[in-house]
This record gives structure tokens, sequence and C-alpha cells, in this order.
């Protein structure tokens, strides 16, 4: 048995220890990525040429940026069904903001759907913690009145076009190169790594892992809570905001992104329920849907039985997660620590 | 004749590690057989190979002199041993009846029999002497005691035939720390029910940690320690003082560190004039720095209440409250966490651990979350923090819930350390905790009161109540009973815990 | 996830009043709410100048129920178990395609069995992907979801198959006010509601979807028991596809997911009392939920209200109810 003494030493941990503790749980995705990634470049030897590799990152960023939200809300325990419907609200809304006012700035409405998406997260954390209804429920109940309020707001048919300026983000690069999507994705991406590596981050896992524990060492878990809805709220408006610029306005926009989100992320490791995963896993998750996706229209299999491998794929990887590694797991730590009594 | 039940070397490992070797055990029928050991010692174990929840790796079970092996709880139950487990598997939304015989309704014309199932339910409550709970009762609507005696009827039931509903043919009953839910008063009836049962023919194969209980109810007893067999003894031919030494190896070390010197007991970091709330009442109390205060009381005396309403997790509704000189009664743990107050929680797993964390946040936790006093401990001084607590593990990184319950407990103990509390209370600190662990926590508290802080105990454990205490409050009924100096004993605490009369059975 | 952390742990409140009021039983609840919201339909029609108790308006009411109501009440099974099915909606596409397939060219009881094997054997495998891989139901019963769309996608582009006139008119037909199509519904809640409340399989779910550890402690055959609830579910699902295809005449590949059979259905179940964590519930409350939903539907029908008008109403009307269960649920047992 070793004694803290010795675990000093293993308190400054060898590089790639540290870069294992990092990964943390999402090992699988991360052997999941590098196998498609791999096919990818079998199946087509040009895929790693800068600008159609920088494409295929600019496509995933949406499907990134709702993953990194979609997890800050899984890992503290609650689910947020709503970011699709926010995904579509925000492309409409944009439009029909286009349409009143021509000439807004881009920037303004980029921030105008943001702060919709936050106050949408705001009222799903507050209905799903002050109102104690599980949030399964609230952000199902959201999705509806999202999708119904938009379409009511628009005639049924939303209309109108998004202007250059407003799609740049979307579909336009910076220095004419890297696109302004992917560093969307990488400051998405970046923020949420930080974030879980912050206090908010530790005590938002901890609230998942147990509640009580956390409101009795002092975490203001309805308030942690609601802010991770509210992270989630804006995820989405970016992800819309990025949706827009590159698909246009459509009533579709968003549909179903919600549970490629949720795929995403629990794909990447994340236990549902909470307390448990890495929003690292939770993105290279996104990723690998993507590239999934991608690999399967390379690959020539009709857009048709996409969703059909997308599906084995998913049950096979959560269900090996599930199994072997838990297992794995429990038998490297079980001998001296202690029999967990 | 056979024994009733006979368990020959049987062994069990896990993952390599050897939990049982060769223990052997018989039990007679009409007899309590008394089954002690600390923890870890392989009672637990034992008892889930006889339940069918573990399969041993080798050894024989024979019940009657036939010989049975398990691979479910359900093919255990139709061999007829039944099991009371420690947590209750009731399910609250559903009633007495269909509790009883969850898993073995009797069925009639391809239906569940109700009405045999309740009558069946209510002639065995009735036989057992229990005669406020009816078969249709929702198990929430009934107390701890009652639902025990539910899990009790339930073991009876066994694997009734479908033929023959209800038709107990349970013979063996496992009871594990059957008493440890229990309020005092509640204990003396459980001992009646299983006199009851024993005169019935069954035979109780009786876990618990409480000695007294012990010798009051078994006929032999048998001492198990790292997971071998020790000895078997007629209960009657031995005492307490030699099961403990079998039970621990050694004697039973009454070491405790030395109590406070006068002077070196400071002013009062926190002050209580008449607060109440709905469980307690007229509490005055006073908690100095560099004192250890313990509380003793019977069970729902309000001793767990008293800490929860100081930390603010039951807040005080009445009365006033000042911490270190500040006036403050506090509404939430958070307020208490800021004036510098800390609770280990009794339910160590549910409350005071994030088990699927690492060491390292489960320490930091509170420090993260309230930023009380500066920044959260870093490197090497939250190393330096995890050896003062006498942490072993495998490192900072190892999940909570991988440690054993001492360990479990340090980190708990390590996470308000970090937070830097003027006052530390402790809700039963070593409850579940092994010999080796208890004595260091012991003396970790004896420290931490050494170094300024103002230390409360709530235990039900009087010896260490005794040992660790500077003065020891005592509660009855929600309210503070009285005041004993250090060195107090047993007797004088339980006078006043019952109110004047004592009674043999309490604690 | 939603108690309040902080109560210490206390032993059961005895409730004097033990079962108190069956009005304050969720199932109660919903029928009178679904009363309340009929009258309040019915004034705001007529206010309007409408009739709401006209023949034709209760035939489409009680039509509308049939299809959710089958859905919701094979969801009921599974969430009572403590699991759950995201995978219903394909699962209807799937089978009017199936059924209408399979009358246009053969018989119509060939295609019953047809459609009611497909369903049993997705409910099959939804249950031992989430016994046997341990995969957490949302995703499996999503997974098999895509399964079933990518199949969908891959052989057909629109409506396919026809239905003949025969079994349409389990669509269409009715005894008085009363489509026929309602006797199924019943008799398919009546059996469910005879095996939750009178078998042993019920009593097993019940238990299951309450305390898994405590259920197989207990003896039940835990994982078999999710297994039999998924595959209840689906056969619900199957006759809610049957029900459809002779609605529609013809194979509809997209029929469940626009209605959102999925998410309306749990939502229906929740609505009617039923707890999502498992447990707690039932089938009557259930019918009441989709009850619910079909009145306000048709009101908003009558009023002319922008269709997407009722998504929203919708939407808050879920929230508010599970709002106030948890109120509810909080003053009871905590």
């Amino acid at each position: 048995m070793t004694t803290t003494a010795d675990a000093t030493t293993a308190n400054q941990p060898a590089p790639h220890r540290r870069i294992a503790a990092a990964l943390g749980t999402g090992a699988p995705v991360y052997g999941l990525l590098v196998v498609l990634l791999l096919a990818l470049a079998l199946t087509d030897p040009g895929f790693y040429e800068p600008d159609r590799f920088l494409a295929f990152v600019k496509r995933a960023a949406p499907l990134v940026i709702l993953a990194a939200g979609q997890y800050l809300v899984i890992v503290s325990g609650e689910f947020d069904l709503s970011v699709g419907a926010i995904v579509t609200a925000g492309v409409v809304v944009a439009a029909e903001l286009y349409g009143s006012f021509p000439e807004a700035a881009w920037l303004v409405v980029t921030l105008a759907l943001l702060l919709g998406g936050a106050v949408v997260g705001l009222v799903n954390g507050l209905i799903s913690t002050a109102l104690r209804v599980p949030s399964f429920i609230t952000t199902l109940g959201m999705m509806l009145i999202l999708e119904g309020a938009v379409f009511y707001w628009t005639g049924g048919s939303p209309h109108g076009s998004l202007p250059e300026g407003f799609r740049a983000l979307g579909r336009g690069t910076a220095f004419g190169w890297l696109p302004w999507a992917v560093l969307a994705c990488l400051a998405a991406g970046g923020l949420a790594f930080w974030l879980m590596r912050s206090d908010f981050g530790r005590t938002l896992i901890a609230t998942g892992d147990s509640e009580r524990t956390a409101a009795l060492a002092g975490v203001r878990v309805h308030r942690v809570r609601i802010i991770a809805f509210v992270l989630s709220g804006v995820a989405a408006a970016l992800a819309a905001v990025l949706v827009g610029g590159f698909s246009g306005v459509s009533a579709q926009a968003g549909r179903g992104l919600e549970f490629e989100a949720i795929t995403a992320v629990v794909l990447g490791g994340v236990v549902l329920g909470g307390g448990r995963g890495s929003v690292v896993a939770a993105m290279a998750g996104a990723f690998s849907l993507q590239a999934l996706f991608t690999l399967l229209n390379l690959q020539g299999v009709s857009g048709a039985l996409e969703s059909t491998v997308q599906g084995f794929i998913v049950i096979a990887a959560v269900g090996l997660g599930a199994a072997d590694f838990s297992r794995l797991r429990r038998r490297r730590h079980s001998s001296p620590g202690g029999t967990p009594s | 004749m056979p024994a009733l039940l006979t368990m020959r070397n049987v062994s069990k490992s896990f993952l390599g590690v050897r939990v049982l070797s060769d223990v052997s055990l018989d039990l007679e029928a009409g007899e309590v057989h008394a089954l002690v050991g600390e923890n870890g010692a392989g009672k637990s174990t034992l008892m889930k190979v006889l339940a069918g929840e573990h399969t041993p790796d080798s050894g024989t079970i024979r019940i009657d002199g036939t010989e049975h092996s398990f691979s479910h709880p359900s093919q255990a139950q139709a061999a007829g041993i039944g099991i009371i487990h420690q947590e209750f598997a009731l399910l609250p939304h559903r009633t007495v009846a269909e509790n009883v015989f969850l898993g073995r309704e009797p069925v009639r014309r391809g239906r569940v029999d109700r009405r045999a199932m309740e009558e069946r339910t209510a002639q065995l409550l009735t036989e057992l002497g229990e005669h406020g709970i009816t078969p249709r009762t929702y198990v929430h609507d009934l107390s701890v005691a009652r639902q025990q005696t539910v899990e009790i009827v339930k073991a009876l039931v066994g694997r009734a035939s479908p033929k023959d509903p209800g038709a107990s043919d349970v013979r063996v009953l496992v009871m594990d720390e059957p008493t440890a839910p229990l309020a005092d008063h509640e204990v003396s009836l459980l001992h009646d029910l299983v006199h009851r049962l024993t005169d019935r023919g069954l035979g109780i194969l009786y876990i618990s940690h409480r000695l007294r209980e012990v010798f009051d109810l078994s006929r032999r007893i048998t001492v198990l320690k790292d997971g071998r067999h020790i000895t078997t003894v007629p209960t009657a031919e031995t005492d307490t003082d030699q099961v403990v030494r079998a039970m621990v190896g050694r004697e039973l070390g009454t070491y405790y560190p030395p109590r406070a010197r006068p002077e070196e007991i400071g002013d009062a970091a926190l002050t209580v004039r008449g607060a109440g709330n709905t469980r307690i009442n007229g509490i005055d109390l006073d908690l100095r720095a560099g004192e250890v205060t313990g509380i003793a009381g019977l069970q729902g005396s309000g001793r767990t209440s008293l800490a929860r309403a100081l930390f603010g997790a039951a807040p005080f509704t009445e009365g006033t409250m000042t911490v270190a000189g500040r006036t403050l009664r506090p509404g939430s743990p958070r307020q208490a966490i800021r004036a510098g107050i800390a609770l280990v929680t009794e339910d160590r797993k549910a409350e005071g651990l994030a088990l699927r964390q690492s060491i390292r946040d489960n320490a930091l936790l509170v420090t993260r979350a309230v930023h009380a006093r500066g920044r959260p401990p870093a490197g090497r001084a939250l190393t330096g923090l995890l050896e003062r607590v006498t942490l072993q593990s495998r490192g900072e990184d190892q999940q909570a819930r991988y440690l054993s319950g001492g360990n479990q407990q340090k980190v708990v103990i390590a996470k308000w350390l970090a937070a830097g509390p003027r006052v530390l209370l402790f809700d039963e600190p070593t409850r579940g905790v092994d010999v080796g662990a208890k004595s260091a926590i012991h003396t970790l508290v004896r420290e931490l009161a050494r170094d300024g802080l103002a230390v409360l105990i709530v235990s039900s454990e009087l010896p260490e109540l005794i040992g660790m205490s500077d003065r020891i409050l005592v509660m009855a009924d929600g309210r503070l009973a009285g005041e004993l100096p250090a060195g107090a004993d047993e007797e004088d605490i339980m006078r006043l815990a019952t109110g004047g009369d004592r009674r043999e059975d309490a604690v | 996830m939603t108690d309040t952390a902080l109560a210490p742990p206390q032993p059961p409140v005895k409730h004097s009043a033990v079962r108190a009021s069956r009005l304050t039983d969720p199932a109660v609840g919903v029928w009178l709410a679904a009363l309340a919201v009929t009258l309040l339909g019915w004034l705001v029609v007529t206010l309007d100048g409408g009739t709401f108790f006209s023949r034709a308006n209760i035939v489409v009411i009680l039509s509308n129920c049939v299809a959710l109501g089958l859905v919701a009440v094979g969801q009921t099974a599974v969430i009572l178990t403590g699991s759950l099915d995201l995978s219903v909606a394909y699962l209807i596409g799937l089978g009017t395609l199936v059924a209408a397939e399979t009358m246009e060219s053969g018989s119509v009881f060939g295609a019953i069995l047809m459609v009611l094997a497909l369903s049993a054997a997705v409910g099959l495998a939804n249950g031992l992907v989430v016994t046997g891989l341990k995969v957490n139901a949302f995703i499996a019963t999503l997974g098999t979801g895509f399964i079933l769309r990518g199949w969908i996608e891959d052989n057909y582009t629109g409506p396919a198959g026809k239905v003949p006139a025969s079994f349409q008119r389990l669509g269409y037909d009715r005894i008085g006010p009363v489509p026929v199509s309602v006797f199924l519904l019943v008799a398919v809640a009546l059996a469910l509601w005879v095996l939750l409340k009178h078998t042993r399989l019920g009593h097993h779910m019940y238990a299951t979807g309450g305390d898994e550890h405590a259920a197989r402690l207990s003896g039940v055959r835990t994982r078999r028991t999710v297994v039999l609830a998924h595959v209840l579910c689906s056969l619900c699902v199957g006759a809610a596809a049957l029900f459809l295809a002779s609605r529609l005449g013809a194979g509809a590949p997209w029929a469940g997911t626009e209605a959102r059979y999925d998410l309306e259905s749990i939502a229906a179940v929740v609505l009617g009392g039923t707890v999502l964590a498992g447990g707690r519930g039932g089938v009557a409350g259930t019918l009441g939920g989709v009850l619910v939903l079909a009145v306000l539907d048709s009101v908003f029908n009558q009023l002319s209200v922008d269709p997407f008008f009722k998504n929203v109403v919708r939407g808050v009307v879920i929230i508010a109810a599970v709002a106030l269960y948890a109120r509810r649920g909080s003053r009871r047992s905590a």
C-alpha cells in the first residue's frame, strides 16, 4: 500500500500520464476517432489536404459546439433536448431580424442570438431546478414551444435571407484560408476545456456526481446547473449562427441536432446521469460522428443507410465502453487501496 | 440429527483478493447464532454467499443435510433462506402485501391473488404481534421500525408455491445489523420478535457490531477476522473481553490521545442561545477553541439535528447564534462554511464524498465552491494536507469510491481542513472505519483541537465519546439534558440520556 | 435529481390520512384536467359561435387519440419499468409500410402478423441492448431508431403499398359517434392495465422500475422484465402502425416522425402522472394525458388557431403539469 509520501511522486506525473488523465474516461472515443480518420485517409487520399481538412472541421464545428454545451448539462446530471430547436429558432429569427432591419450589423444580430440562447437556457434551468421538473421534460416542452413559436411568428414558412456579412462566420474564412467556423469551434472548445478545469467546472461535475455532497460542501447546486443550461443555450445559438451561415434559412435547420449532440457526448464516454466524463472526449465524440458521416458519404453508402450504420456504431461503441472499460478499470483500482466498503 | 444449516470451508476471492478462506459455520433450529467481526472481516460476504448473491469459489452449503449451490438470490430463497438486509429492499410506493410477496406473487387463474397475499400478510403480522400495519398500507407511510418488520415478514414468506400461497418454508433467517436503523425503544421490540421467531423453530444468523445485543440474544457466537473463522463459543461461556480480543486479535487499544489542559482551552468560537427548530429546542451551547465537546444521547434525541442545525443544513428557526463574535444564524451550509463551520456527516458516501471524483477534487470541493479563505490549496499544500490526515492512497487521482472507509473519512476531513474552519462538527466520526484508521482519526481530531479549533463530536459509541471529549453534553427529547465533565462514565451519561431511569438496551 | 438536497435523511413522515384523497392521485387528477379542458373548450368554442360537442368533432377527437394513445400506452410499460423507448416513431413508419405492402400482395391477416412480429423483434432488440449490453435506454433506443430510419430511407422514398378497403374500415368505421378504432385502443389499454395490476409480470415491472436492486434481491428477474416491457411497448406501437396504415390507406414512411410520436408519447405518459424514473404511475393516467392533448388540439382547430401555436401551448401544459406533480411529490415524501 502506498502512502501519500509515495503519492507525492505520482503527483508530478510524466507528461504522458498527465495526458492520459486529462483524456480520462474518453479513451475509447479517441481510438474510434483515429480509426475513422485513418479510414478517411485510405478512402480519400486527398482528405488531408489543408483546405479539405479544414472544410471537414468547419462542417463539424456546429456539432462540436453543441456537444460541448450538452456536455456541461449532462455532466451536471441533466438533459438538454431543446438545443436543436434553439438552432432552428436562431436561424429563423436571424432571417426575420434582417427582414425588419436589413441594415443591422452582423455582430449585433449575432449577439442578439447568443443572448436569446442564454435566455432560453436560463428558463430551462430555472424550471428544472426551482420547479423541480425533470429536465428531460422541461427541455422537451421548450423544444415544442420554440418550434411552435418560431413558426407561428413566421406564419409557417420561414422566409427572408441572411446577408453575406452575417453568413461570413459560417462560410467565410479568415486570412483567406482559415474558416471562421474553425476558429469559433476552437474558441468554444478552448473555453469549455478551460471551464472544466476551473473551480466552476469541478463543482459542476461534483454536483452531477452527488448533489447532496455538493450542497453540503457549500455548492449552490441550483445556480451551478442553471449556468450549465445557460451555456448550453449560448452554445446552441452559436451553432445556429454557423448553421445559418453555411446552409441558409430553413425550417429544418436544427432538426435532430439535440440527439446528435447527446449521441456525441455519450460516444465520448460521458455518463448519462452525470458526474463522469471529459469535455474533450465529448467533443471528440462529435468529431467522430462527423467523420463517420463523411466516411459513409465517401464510401458511397447511400445517404439513406447512413443512419443505420450510425445506429449500429453508437450502440456498439457505448456497449463496449459500458462493458469492458468499467471492468478493466475496476481491476486496476481494486487491490490495495482497499475494497470499496 | 444434522444441523439446520452447515457451511463448510467456504472460500471466496474477488479479483485475486481473498475475502473468505475456509470458513465453516453451523446453525441449529431455534438458535440465535451471532456472527461478529470487524469491518472487512468477511461477515457481509459470507452472508451474501448464503443469500445467493455471490457464488463461493469452494466449500459447501447444506440445509437439513441437503447440499445446495446458489447462483441467484431466488435459489437461496427457494432453499429456505431469508435475508434481512441492512439496507431495506422495499419499494416505498408499493403496498406492504405487494412488497412481502415481491418476486413470489401467488397466482390464481392467471391473476395475482391479491386476497391471498393480503390475508397471509395480515396473518403473519398478527403472529409476530404487529398490529399497526395493514397489508394495504404503502411502505413509505411506515416508520423505519415497521418497515423492518415488513422486511422480516417478507423474508419469512420465502418462496411460496403458487398452489399454497405463503406456505412459509423459510428455515434460516439472516439478520445483518438489524438494529442499526432502529430508534432505541424499537430495539427491544425487535428482540421480542427474534424470540418469537426462534420459538417457531427458525434458526437465526445474527450479524451485529453491538456486543451487548449479541450477548442478550445469542446462544453461540462466531468470530470472523480477515476472512477467517477464529472461534465459535457458547455465549454463556464467554464474555465481552474475550470476544473483543478475538475480533481485534489483540488487547483492545483503549488508548485515546490526552485531553486538553485547561490553559489550552480558549474563548467561545461559537455560541448558541435559546435556539431551536422543529426537532430540537432551547439549545444553549458554547463551543470553545481548543476544546472537544461531545454530544451523547439516544437515537432520535436530536444529536444529529443539533449538528445539522449548527451547520445550516436543517437550520435553527429561533434563537441566536454567534460565530467568532459575529451574530449569524446560518440558513444554509454555505453561510455556515463562510462563517468557518464545517460538518463531517454521518453518511459519508451520500453526503461526504463525490465518489467518482478524485481524491484531489473531493479535497478541494469546499474551497472551490465557497472560496471561504483565499485560494484553494494547490500542489504541495494539498499534498501536505493529505499527509496531515495520514491518507493512504494510490495518489491524488484515485477515485474516492476505491478507498477504504477510513481513508474516505480522511478525505472528508481534509476537504474541510482545506477551507480553514474555526469550528469542526463531527457526526459519528468513526462509523464504518476500521480500528487502525479509527485511532488515527482520534489523534487527528485532538491535534486539530490543540491547533485552536473548536470541535464537536456526536457519537453513539460511548467509549469513543468518553475517551475523546473534554466535556460531554447529553441530549434527550430534543433538548440538552445536562453536562458532564471529562471522565464521566457510561452510567452517568445513560442516566441523563434516558431521563433518569436506566435502560440496559439503550445506545 | 430533484429533491432538496439539504433536508436531513428523515424517517418517512406518517400520513395520518393514509391515501387521504384519491384526488391527489395523478391518474385521477389528469382525468379531471381532461374534463376541465373539455368544458373550457366547449365554453370557448360555443362563445366563439361553434359547436364543440358535434358528432363530427367528437369523432375527430377520439380518432386523434387512438394512434398517440396506443403508442403512449406502450411507452407507459417501458417507462414504468425504468426504461424508455425513443425508437417508436421509426417503428411506426416501418410498420405502416410493412402492413400496406403485405396487404397489397397478400392477406390482411398475414400483414397483421408480419407487423406484430416485426414489432416484437424490435422490442426484443431494444430490451436486449439495454439489459445485455448495458447501454443506457436513451441511447440504445435512439440507436435502434437510427437503424430503422436508415432501413426506411434506403428502401422507400414516399408512400408505398396499398391498404384494402376492408382493412381501412378499422380507421373509418364507427359505432354512433365512436370510431371502432377507439375500441382497439381501449382493448389494448385494458389488456395492459390487467397485466400491470394483476399479473406477476406487471408487479415485477413496477418493482424493477421502482428499485432495480431491491427487486433483484427479492428474486425478481429484472433483466427479463425489462426485455418483456420493451416487447410489450413495441407491440403496442405495432398496433398503432396498423391503425395508421388503415387510416392513411398506404404505408407512410414518416407517419411516426412527423407527428413526433416518440416525444409526444413520453409527454403524454408523464402528463398522466407516471414518473419518468419508473415505478409509479399507470395506464389510466396515460389515457387521460392523451385525451388532454387531443382535446386541446381540437379546441385550437375549432378556433382556427395557428397550428404552430398549439405546440407552444402543448409545451407549456406539459411543463406546468409536471411542475405541479413535483410540488405535490415534495409535500408528501421527500
